[in-house]
């Protein structure tokens, strides 16, 4: 067993030596013979000036300018390069007592004596020129420019988010994030913080003793630029959102529109609000608290995060199943003796098919139609039967989320089978124990932003896309594809047109139509009130809508709690709403209407908010 | 007993002493790379070191069960370790968790663990047994192809991680193939592939077949040493690929300057062969066959990597190779880290007296840019060093594994050494900007348990073999 290879040994042997030696005389050059990256290490030292970039800009859907920058500037320490200075002279320039210096640069000290830590945050323009003078006599400190968020008007608080510090917890999740970052909280600013933020660089100088700026370090060579971040086009009317919030004021409630062509939000009320400028920069923190202690909750964002029983606007959607499913017609008539059952209703003509009944929003109509569909012989139980209801509930959106770019948006409630299999028994449940779902009370919650949804799926007569907020990234950045895939609704689109042949009677029809007072001059509206039970006050108002009939344009769902029927606040509300987006200015006969919305003042009359989380 | 004390007295002395004061290098090292004034005590066990001072200890056990365990097992065991590890691989990309992108480490609470750094030894071991009595086939594809597979699989399983580091440490060894008798024409195509690969990447495609092709040519007249035979068959070649060039031009209008190239040396092929076949010219045969598949393999490459993937994939090769500067990832570390070891110095500033790396402007500076603590504050003459060091271990290894009468422990020897040699060369020569940045570890210095205990059991079944050179002739 002769190794005749024995001498490729020799080969190997001498590749190691080789690249040892192309290791060493690399090490050689950059250690010794170039300057580049070596420094007189006694006195000079380096400096890293991060370049914050700046955050992009956020825009309404027509180029109107929503969020933007202003400069401001840190005061940063580098322990261990701080000398003999005039603590007093530095104390009185900035305004602090020595107390404070002291707190300070123990703080830095803690957190690295050789890396920078911020001393004082977001100091005036006045303060930075005066210090920046001076800068030669406090070794070791050095202003950090950075930028703050500005609001051009006072609204969309909500649906904008606000930017904040990176906490102690997601630097460590995040390698990106270091100390002093900021990072987008809630709303478009959380959703799409990796396009805002843009990427830093950082610029090296040499500094010597005295902390003065010797010049770049390597001719800039090292230095890494930084790139500001892209721009949002967001999909809200900026106007229509702040005519929405004034309308809202003094009311607790929530309005979402929806252009039902693409699935973009135009607006989104949560009211009460607060002015996103409240939530910036050193008065942030205080704010915050403020805000948080409100009994209120300004911060908490009705629209998606509050879940109701919808009320009789859910009866459009029952009709609709009720078709598709072939238990009943349009014709199809049922009588009403003011009421059903335990169910009551008000008094209306008898008997109505499925028009008259969606228009006078009969309730008895309802019930025997959920009846039918839940006792459908085609299924062999009523939970199989209440499962096909649930799937078609589904797809329109509801019981889960909806898959906007709020994180935070509530699923809200449909229950299972399951659920009433064990309260009523597997096989003895009946359509009468859950009859109340028939006209949206009981055990189900819905969301605004869902009931807004299924609006736009009903003016498509059977189609939606996610709602979302954003239009576009930069100019003509692409969005998630998940916004531009189009959901088809298992419902024939002709049983959508008699359902909005109701709900277009529901506000434009004659004796008995529920919503007359949101009909416009010259703009077809279909509508739906509805009323949400409110154990603990008086009831929600409710109303979905979209104008016009034939090429919706908008889709909207309105809440006003504890405001009672949905026709007496929520549908004046949406018809204006409507009306200012379609036509830019509210016409002199809707004038009046208009006047009495805003002077409504509904916060004093109210009991604490149920929620459902 | 007393075969034990056998074992202890016929270990490589020399050895464990390098792989102790490399590992203790490392601990301080570490120490010094993340030197918090609030943390001093180096045994701080809330603090990278003191993490490091645990994952030594428990290594020296390691080490000592390795010795103790009975060279048997590692033959009777070798296939099912591999097989263990294989599925541990396959398994981290289903269960792994996800850390910027890679499925590399599996996590438990507070522990992780890197597959990758365990199936190096394990592919060493299976590598040894099925080469130990085929070494003198390895001319013949039958042993060569599964040994490649044997050598292949746990790469590409790295490479879906996608972790390239692990990925082109199992592609060293080759080098123990090459050893062992495989054909160094095998060897220098495979070298070539992956120099060609990295090139056709970076450099416009038709300057890179051009460049080729030009080689081509003065290596034939390097060979033949005929100024006839260089001039008539460049000539054939540029009238070929000239016609073709006019005609794509002027009529056909669809064939591309890279398949005119290709057509044209096929054409240009059919004129060499007689020359070839007249003169029985081998060697112009086979450069001639080394440039026709690299010019398809280049085309190949290229064809796959802009038509194959999508663009955020390249951008991440493009990023991971070192070619598309990141302003956060590669480029911007190996500037830093450049900067450190630079401001060093031929003598260093001094044992925790770095500046640059207390900055926390390196990433990684405890793992894969630990060299740039020891530059910085060691200098030149530290860097010597620790290259020295590497360097002597290297060759005492490949004189230990050149003494063994087992096939079986000197195929296992070169495993170590190849495996050792490539994260000793790509991890310093990254840290310097000589290599693209490709995460590995330093062995025994950077700072993880996986990579210490791999390299720990990888080094110390060596040792364990060769302490019983003279018991079995395997
Ligand atoms: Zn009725």
């Amino acid at each position: 067993m002769k190794d005749i290879y024995v001498n490729r040994k020799y080969v190997i042997i001498g590749l190691i030596i080789v690249v040892s030696l192309i290791l060493i005389i690399k090490m050689f050059v950059i250690q010794v013979v170039e300057d580049t990256y070596r420094m007189s290490a006694d006195n000079n030292v380096l400096r890293y000036v991060t370049q914050y970039p700046a955050r992009g800009l956020i825009y309404d859907r027509n180029g109107k300018l929503v969020v933007f920058n202003q400069a401001a500037y840190d005061l940063m320490v580098i322990p261990a390069q701080t000398g003999k200075m005039d603590t007093s002279l530095f104390c009185s320039d900035l305004g602090i007592t020595k107390a404070i210096l002291k707190e300070k640069m123990k703080s830095a000290v803690t957190y690295s004596r050789r890396a920078p830590s911020v001393f004082l945050k977001q100091i005036s323009a006045e303060t930075y020129a005066k210090f920046q003078e001076k800068m030669f006599m406090y070794p070791g400190f050095y202003v950090q420019p950075r930028t703050l968020r500005k609001y051009s008007r006072p609204v969309a608080a909500h649906l904008l988010g606000y930017v904040s510090e990176a906490d102690e917890s997601l630097i460590r999740q995040d390698p990106y994030y270091k100390p002093g970052d900021y990072i987008g909280k809630l709303g478009i600013e959380e959703a799409y913080e990796k396009e805002l933020r843009g990427t830093r660089g950082v610029k090296i100088f040499m500094v010597d003793v005295y902390s003065r700026i010797k010049g770049s370090y390597a001719e800039g060579d090292m230095d890494t630029l930084a790139v500001q971040g892209r721009d949002i086009i967001s999909a809200i009317d900026l106007d229509l959102q702040e005519y929405g919030e004034r309308l809202m004021q003094n009311k607790t409630g929530s309005i979402v529109a929806i252009e039902p062509g693409t699935g973009e939000i135009l607006a989104l009320v949560s009211s009460p609000n607060y002015d996103p400028g409240l939530l910036v920069g050193r008065i942030r923190s205080e704010n915050f608290t403020g805000l948080q202690a409100d009994t209120l909750l300004p911060l908490f964002n009705r629209a998606f995060m509050a879940s109701y029983p919808p009320g009789s606007t859910f009866k459009p959607i029952n009709g609709l199943i009720a078709l598709q499913e072939k238990v009943i017609y349009p014709s199809t008539r049922f009588g009403c003796d003011n009421g059903y059952l335990f169910v009551a209703c008000h008094s209306h003509s008898s008997p109505l098919d499925l028009e008259g009944a969606i228009m006078n929003s009969c309730n008895s109509y309802f019930c025997q139609t959920y009846r039918r569909i839940l006792e459908n012989p085609r299924y062999a139980s009523v939970s199989e039967a209440y499962g096909k209801w649930k799937s078609y509930l589904d797809e329109f959106g509801f019981g889960k989320k909806l898959g906007s770019e709020f994180v935070n948006e509530l699923p809200g409630l449909i229950p299972p089978p399951s659920y009433f299999e064990r309260f009523y028994g597997k096989n003895t449940w009946k359509a009468l124990n859950v009859i109340s779902l028939a006209i949206g009370q009981g055990e189900i919650g819905t969301t605004p932003m869902q009931m807004a949804n299924m609006t736009a799926a009903i003016a498509n007569r059977g189609y939606f896309y996610t709602p979302h907020i954003v239009k576009s990234i930069g100019s003509g950045g692409r969005i998630d594809s998940a916004f531009t895939t189009r959901h088809k609704i298992s419902i024939d689109s002709v049983n959508f047109e008699s359902v909005i042949n109701g709900m277009e009677a529901a506000v434009n029809g004659g004796a008995g139509a529920t919503a007359r007072i949101a009909a416009l001059q010259d703009i077809i509206v279909c509508g739906k009130t509805g009323t949400a039970e409110n154990p603990h006050g008086e009831d929600h108002s409710v109303f979905i809508a979209f104008a016009p009939r034939d090429n919706p344009k908008i889709a909207i769902a309105v809440y006003v709690e504890n405001a009672g029927f949905g026709a007496t606040y929520a549908a004046p509300v949406a018809s204006l709403i409507i009306e200012k987006y379609l036509k830019g200015e509210i016409s002199e006969a809707n004038k009046w209407q208009e006047q009495r919305i805003l002077e409504l003042n509904l916060i004093n009359k109210l009991p604490a908010i149920e929620t459902e989380h | 007993m007393k075969r034990s004390i056998n074992i202890w007295q016929g270990i490589d002395k020399i050895s464990i002493l390098l792989f102790l004061v490399l590992v203790i290098m490392g601990w301080f090292n570490i120490y010094a790379a993340v030197y918090n004034e609030d943390h001093k005590g180096i045994f701080d066990l809330s603090q990278r070191y003191g993490k490091q001072f645990i994952w030594i200890l428990a290594s020296l056990v390691l080490a000592v069960f390795i010795v103790i365990i009975d060279t048997r097992f590692y033959f009777f065991f070798a296939w099912l370790i591999y097989g263990g590890l294989i599925f541990l691989l396959m398994l981290v990309l289903i269960l792994g968790k996800d850390i910027n992108g890679a499925r590399s480490w599996f996590e438990f609470g507070q522990v992780s663990f890197q597959p990758s750094e365990f199936a190096k030894f394990g592919t060493a071991l299976v590598l040894a047994d099925f080469l130990n009595k085929r070494r003198h086939e390895l001319t013949k594809l039958k042993v060569i192809i599964p040994s490649a597979a044997i050598i292949l699989l746990p790469a590409i399983l790295t490479a879906l991680q996608p972790d390239l580091g692990s990925t082109v440490v199992f592609f060293s060894f080759f080098v123990v193939l090459y050893r062992e008798g495989m054909s160094p024409f095998i060897f220098v195509s495979g070298l070539l592939m992956l120099v060609l690969f990295f090139f056709t990447l970076l450099i416009n495609d038709i300057y890179l077949e051009i460049g080729i092709i030009v080689i081509a040519f003065l290596l034939t007249w390097l060979v033949t040493r005929k100024w006839k035979v260089f001039v008539t068959g460049l000539g054939i070649f540029l009238f070929i690929s000239g016609a073709l060039y006019v005609l794509d031009h002027f009529v056909i209008n669809s064939l591309g300057n890279k398949l005119v190239i290709l057509l044209s040396l096929i054409l240009s092929g059919i004129a060499f062969a007689y020359y070839i076949y007249q003169k029985k010219a081998i060697s112009v045969l086979i450069i001639y066959l080394f440039l026709l598949g690299s010019i398809i393999y280049i085309d190949s490459v290229d064809y796959g990597y802009s038509h194959l993937l999508k663009p955020h994939q390249r951008e991440r090769v493009e990023i991971m190779l070192g070619f598309k500067s990141d302003p956060h990832g590669t480029g911007y570390n190996v500037n830093q880290s450049m900067i450190s070891i630079g401001s060093g110095g031929m003598t260093g500033k001094g044992y925790l007296q770095g500046t640059q790396t207390k900055f926390k402007f390196v990433p990684a500076q405890s793992t894969d840019f630990i060299f740039c603590t020891i530059g910085e504050e060691w200098g030149f003459l530290g860097s010597v060093t620790v290259v020295g060091l590497y360097l002597f271990l290297l060759l005492r290894l490949i004189m230990l594994a050149e003494r063994q009468r087992s096939v079986f422990s000197r195929i296992y020897g070169y495993g170590v050494v190849s495996i050792l040699f490539t994260h000793f060369f790509i991890n310093i020569g990254m840290a310097i900007g000589l290599v693209p940045v490709i995460g590995i570890p330093l062995p025994f210095l950077s700072y993880g348990g996986s990579s210490l205990w791999g390299f720990t059991i990888l080094l110390f079944i060596f040792l364990r073999l060769d302490a019983s050179r003279t018991e079995y002739l395997v």
